[in-house]
């Protein structure tokens, strides 16, 4: 199968860009306007020539497996909108009958190619090495461990209530010492520890939660070689280990249900959290991504396409963490929107999990038929029977999207629809949306 | 969500599990809140409390509160929206109002880069014209874009529709959707519903009656008028004007009995405004009786204007006092000549034509008072050939005109010529007088340009640029011709954006300026084009 026989839609390309800017900038130049000595290769590339505002054109290569992106603008965005005014037009009217790529846009193909037929270099391993490595770790994060225990009895041995006035100084301190040993998941957490009394009435419940899964986390650290090897590998990525081992390798036809981004409270990182379902295993898996400031992840696969590819599960983390491997085919529009489950079914669900992860905050589910109720102390999901539903957060993934929520609502109409979303402790985030007489995914985020 | 009682079996079988998993299997009884009260007071307080032991309780007491958690109990949901049953747009068609509504508020200099926020209104517009609906999840963005542009407003909601007035209930951001005529309206009784369309004017909104008013006029206009007198002198001296008002579409003959009675209605503005569609009838009575008193003070002879204003015109509407400023029996003068029909004239003046007429010399300083009227009557009566007569000569300085020097005047006098006639009539003052008093003649043009307009347009633009102007002196001109011209003459403009680059020392870089506004109209124009062949209608 080519790219050239199933085109995009605007909204995939679009779902590409890697800000707001581009794509509005990349919308505007999605006509033949700008563009000349268009075309495209059967095996999936276009290339075009775009005139900017001085004498020479911008020299615009895609090649759609990747996909992957070449301009001579100056852009440092990525994809530049050039980029993406080309697959606009693509996605649009198409660029007429495969041809042979131009000089210029070839040599960049025939240079990926080369790069990607180069094998890694192959490092030789000193395993003595890496395995005193290792330990030195371990050692570091064990004592870590224990100064966190620590400081959690002396904390509630005194009790919390003086903590609504210690603000997040106190915790930031504590993160530094998990950093300096080497555990940045614990130091994710104890950070966030300084937020929860500013959260408002509640707090004292939030906040002995959250103490409780640290100290379940740390004692589980301790004894971390007695538990069984999933649970264990759990711990490892939970404290903030890279894995040890490869996992399991899926090939299925994956479904885009969900793609979006997130940055962390300094600003420093941005995540691309991917969410898959296996068409034929039924397997969740979720693909995560980083971009540094101002640049987006690199990885961007539209919500509603279906690919074929090899999905490497990480161990432990109730097996939702998997790396893209090479795919086999081009990626192609989905089908018919995935089935769904009751509310009741949703938590169960996320129940389940909590056994393979009890520090697991969400789980994906595919909720269906519902009915969102908007209300005014939030929303909820209800159960076509009328009796059960799940709240949504107020606040959801990229910073709480309201427009998402009406976008849900306007696709409902006060109807059943089919969602995808996260439900945890918290509810329901929904990110995608079907309507009943339509396969088309709506992306809520 | 709610936590399931620690006594449900299937539940608790979790969390002992997810317990095993911290070594914290001996889950004890005391409750979540329990728990939390010791968190907060302290451990020491408490005697034989230890924090280690709080802290695994509290693990234990964590994962089995969540993975025991139950669905709430759901709220009220909201009504369902009523069905719309018009079709959705064309899937292509549906992208590009999704990019479109994606790029309108997009700031700062434009570039060569087409102008969306041109386009949209278009879009809006042609799509309510084939009967299509919004496809629902884009109708917030829709809303959104008519609450910041109020221009949008009328096509946006006819799109939206019923799901558009459904949400609007919901979030008091779309509040002004409810606001607007048909918004919020239950559906109308068919006009043969006499039950219905009697129950919906006793007790209806205003709005509603306005609308219902209106449907059946279009359907029977004696049995609108029928049903208004039922009322009238009950309503409100503002309802009935608006009333009256609303009869402005669709008047005919059969309104004249009625409009003949509110004549003699208690409130002046109703009396004036029955007085001026009455004039509009040029068959009516009213309009043989101001004609007698317009052609007694007017003629080849001379002009002699009315000496007073006596009780039969003020019952047919004319206004005593002149403003402040006009002399009272200029202000009656054109008072008469304005509701008197104008093919009276003819016969008046021995014979002549409209345009020998306007031509004849006016004493005693009445031209403009005479040629005033003689423009407000022929955009009244909607007479081409007397808007002609008063246009005069395209070519002609505006001053030098006939009937009126005002642009306003003119192209009121224009929008009453045939499509045909009104394009070349501009084409011609465009090629005359340049681009830089066109706006509002061009205003009043039928979209698409035709082809001598655009042309004209184009040329004009291309000796601005010539003559060393920059493009944002034209920009209302170059805003009218993004959404107008005929997406034909992209071509034409494409040269113009090869054209050699000359540099003018009195406008320094104007040429690559001119290059880009070029490109961005052509390119305007071909994104017009392929949005209007998109938007197919439905079969």
């Amino acid at each position: 199968m080519t790219e050239q026989g199933v085109r995009w839609t605007a909204e995939q390309v679009l779902a590409l860009a890697p800000d707001d800017a581009s794509r509005k900038a990349g919308g505007k130049l999605g006509g033949a306007g700008p563009w000349s000595q268009t075309g495209g290769s059967a095996s999936g590339v276009v290339w075009g020539l775009c005139k900017g505002s001085g004498r020479t054109p911008y020299r615009t290569v895609v090649d759609l497996t990747g996909p992957a992106y070449k301009c001579s603008c100056p852009s440092r965005k990525f994809p530049c909108k050039h980029a993406l005014g080309l697959l606009l037009l693509w996605a649009a009217e198409g660029v007429g009958v495969p041809a042979e790529a131009p000089e210029w846009a070839g040599e960049w193909l025939a240079e990926r190619a080369a790069r990607a037929a180069r094998p890694a270099a192959a490092k030789p391993v000193d395993e003595e090495a890496a395995r005193k490595r290792a330990e030195r770790r371990a050692a570091r994060i064990g004592a870590g461990v224990t100064e966190l225990e620590q400081r959690l009895v002396d904390l509630l041995r005194g009790g919390l209530a003086g903590q609504e006035q210690a603000g997040y100084g106190a915790w930031e301190e504590t993160a530094a010492r998990m950093v300096d040993a080497q555990a940045p998941g614990l130091a994710t957490r104890v950070r966030e520890l300084g937020t929860i009394p500013g959260c408002g009435p509640g707090w004292p419940a939030r906040m002995l939660e959250e103490f409780a899964l640290l100290h379940l986390l740390d004692q589980a650290w301790l004894g971390v070689s007695g538990l069984p090897e999933q649970l264990a590998a759990t711990v490892r990525t939970r404290v903030g280990l890279a894995p040890s081992a490869e996992g399991e390798a899926v090939r299925d036809h994956w479904l885009v249900l969900s793609q979006y981004d997130s940055v962390s409270p300094d600003g420093r990182l941005t995540t691309r959290r991917i969410w898959l379902r296996g068409l034929a295993s039924g397997r969740p898996a979720l693909v995560l991504d980083f971009g540094p400031p101002g640049r987006p992840p690199g990885l961007a696969l539209p919500v509603g396409l279906v690919l074929e590819a090899e999905a490497r599960f990480r161990p432990g983390s109730a097996g939702l963490r998997a790396d893209l491997g090479e795919r086999c085919a081009a990626a192609v529009p989905g089908g018919p929107a995935p089935a769904g489950v009751s509310t009741e079914a949703a938590l169960e669900a996320y129940g389940a999990a909590l056994r393979e992860d009890p520090w697991l905050e969400s789980w994906p589910v595919v909720l269906g038929p519902v009915v969102p109720v908007p209300g005014e102390l939030g929303w909820q999901l209800a159960d076509l029977e009328g009796t059960s539903a799940l709240p949504v957060p107020l606040a959801g993934p990229g910073g709480g999207s309201r427009s998402g929520l009406w976008q849900l609502a306007a696709v409902s109409g006060g109807g059943p629809v089919t969602v995808f979303g996260e439900v945890g402790h918290r509810g329901f985030t929904p990110l995608t949306a079907w309507q009943p007489d339509s396969p088309e995914p709506v992306a809520l985020v | 969500m709610e936590t399931a009682g620690a006594e449900r079996a299937g539940r608790t079988a979790h969390a002992g599990h997810a317990g095993h998993a911290g070594h914290a299997g001996h889950a004890g009884h005391a409750d979540w809140d329990g728990l939390v009260g010791a968190a907060l007071l302290g451990t020491e307080r408490r005697r034989g409390g230890s924090p280690r032991a709080l802290l695994d309780e509290a693990a234990v007491q964590t994962l089995r509160r969540r993975a025991g958690l139950r669905p709430a109990q759901a709220g009220e949901r909201p009504e369902p929206a009523p069905r719309d049953p018009r079709p959705e747009p064309p899937e292509a068609a549906r992208r590009r109002l999704a990019q479109l509504l994606a790029g309108r508020s997009s700031g700062g200099r434009r570039g060569a880069a087409p102008d969306l926020t041109e386009l949209l209104p278009q879009w809006l517009a042609a799509a309510v014209r084939h009967g299509y609906r919004a496809p629902a999840a884009l109708v917030p963005a829709l809303l959104d874009a008519a609450r910041a542009r109020t221009d949008l407003r009328p096509h946006a909601l006819a799109l939206a529709g019923s799901r558009g007035l459904w949400l609007a209930r919901l979030n008091p951001d779309w509040r002004f959707a409810l606001r607007g005529g048909a918004a919020g309206m239950p559906e109308l009784p068919g006009p043969q519903d006499r039950e219905g369309v009697e129950r919906l004017w006793q007790e209806g909104l205003f709005a509603e009656r306005v609308a219902l008013l209106g449907a059946v006029r279009a359907h029977d206009p004696a049995a609108a008028t029928a049903l208004l007198a039922t009322t009238w002198t009950a309503e409100r001296a503002e309802d009935r004007l608006m009333f009256l008002d609303s009869l402005r579409v669709g008047l005919s003959g059969l309104d004249e009995p009625f409009l003949e009675a509110a004549l003699g209605d208690r409130s002046r503005n109703v009396r004036a405004t029955a007085a001026e569609l009455l004039s509009a009838l040029t068959g009516s009575a009213l309009a043989g009786r101001m004609a007698e008193r317009a052609l007694a003070c007017v003629g080849p002879e001379g002009i002699d204007p009315p000496a007073e204003c006596d009780a039969g015109m003020l019952r047919d509407g004319v206004v005593k006092r002149p403003p402040a400023g006009r002399g009272e029996r200029a202000w009656w003068l054109g008072q008469l000549v304005e509701a008197a029909p104008l093919s009276r004239w003819r016969e008046r003046f021995g014979g002549l034509d409209p345009a020998a007429i306007v031509a004849l010399p006016v004493g005693d300083g009445w031209a403009e008072e005479l040629h005033a009227a003689w423009c407000r009557a022929a955009v009244r009566q909607r007479d081409p050939q007397w808007s002609k007569a008063l246009l005069g000569s395209p070519s002609a300085p505006p001053a030098a005109g006939p009937g009126t020097a005002s642009l306003a005047e003119r192209a009121k006098l224009l929008s009453v010529l045939p499509e045909g006639e009104r394009a070349d009539w501009v084409a011609e003052f465009v090629r005359a007088h340049g681009l830089s008093e066109a706006f509002q003649l061009l205003g009043v043009c039928v979209v698409p340009w035709a082809g001598p307009l655009g042309r004209a347009v184009v040329d004009a633009l291309d000796a601005a640029r010539e003559a060393g102007g920059y493009p944002w002196s034209f920009s209302g001109v170059m805003g009218l011709a993004e959404r107008c011209l005929d997406p034909a003459d992209a071509a034409r403009l494409e040269a113009l954006t090869r054209a050699p680059a000359d540099t003018t020392e009195t406008s320094p870089g104007a040429a690559a300026y001119w290059e880009e506004a070029f490109q961005r109209l052509a390119s305007t124009l071909h994104l017009r084009a392929s949005m209007l062949a998109e938007l197919i209608p439905p079969s």
